[in-house]
């Protein structure tokens, strides 16, 4: 599956694992806060997280061995993998969230900080691609 | 606590599986959708639906219960106060997301599936994550 298809399925895939976490014990699927958490949370509070992250990984990589899978070697430049790793990990922790915490599940609850999140890190994320494609110029 | 743990296996795998059938472990897929004024890949604007069209009726029906099925209670945030924080750490999280292409979630199935680029990126977010937690305190 691709494009649309793939989006759709995968989404919905995504949206049921969020509800699935909510629904059985309780707790946000938002993947910046579970892995910060994993690190560095309360010792009685990480067994959880640890499954959850060895699950998506997991099955993550599984399904890439059946689907079209991005190439394994490296694509960009060290530096700027490492300064946008940096970045992603800096803001996902001082922003309470990313993505899946944010878009998926913030969203899903209609809070108005998720939505001041997501328009936030959308609008950046795109003005930023637009400047490194179109102004700069650096292939990413 | 093996069935908490295993619910929370099952939902790490169903987002896993997600990520990965959505081709959003794919950065170059990602930065498709983020550059607007390229060959516009809306595959992200899918995923999003696809999420949210399941997410938004079932969390409003599981938050109508009154705790979750495996016991404990649910642990949503309470602040809707819209502030700085949220707004910078948002803004700083969009630029390395534009940068790259990877969010935490791709970036974690990456690196399990053996990417060179998750790989390098995965070590410089779990830094920035540290630092800004001890900056926050």
């Amino acid at each position: 599956m691709s494009g649309w298809a793939g989006g759709l399925a995968g989404g919905a895939l995504i949206g049921a694992g969020a509800v699935l976490l909510l629904g059985s014990i309780g707790r946000i699927a938002g993947i910046s806060g579970i892995a910060s958490g994993a690190i560095e949370g309360a010792a009685g509070d990480r067994a959880w997280r640890v499954a959850f992250l060895a699950g998506m990984m997991l099955a993550g990589a599984l399904v890439l061995q059946f689907v079209p899978a991005p190439p394994r070697t490296q694509t960009g430049p060290a530096a700027l993998l490492l300064v946008a790793g940096f970045l992603v990990g800096f803001g996902t922790r001082l922003g309470n969230g990313c993505t899946s915490g944010h878009g998926v599940c913030g969203l899903a609850r209609l809070s108005r900080r998720s939505l001041a999140a997501v328009a936030t890190f959308m609008g950046f994320a795109m003005v930023t691609t637009f400047v490194m494609r179109h102004v700069i110029g650096v292939p990413a | 606590m093996n069935r908490v743990l295993a619910a929370a296996f099952a939902a790490g795998a169903l987002i896993g599986a997600g990520l990965a059938i959505s081709s959003m472990t794919d950065r170059s897929v990602v930065l498709g959708f983020l550059d607007i004024r390229g060959a516009w890949n809306p595959t992200l604007a899918f995923v999003m639906g696809g999420a949210l069209a399941v997410s938004v009726p079932l969390f409003h029906s599981v938050l109508k219960r009154n705790a979750p099925a495996l016991g404990g209670e649910f642990r949503v945030p309470k602040a809707d106060a819209v502030d700085g924080r949220l707004i910078a750490g948002a803004a700083v999280f969009g630029i390395g997301w534009g940068l790259a292409g990877f969010c935490p979630g791709p970036a974690l199935v990456g690196v399990a599936a053996g990417l060179m680029d998750a790989w390098i990126f995965l070590p410089a977010m779990v830094a920035g994550s540290f630092i800004a937690g001890r900056l926050a305190r």
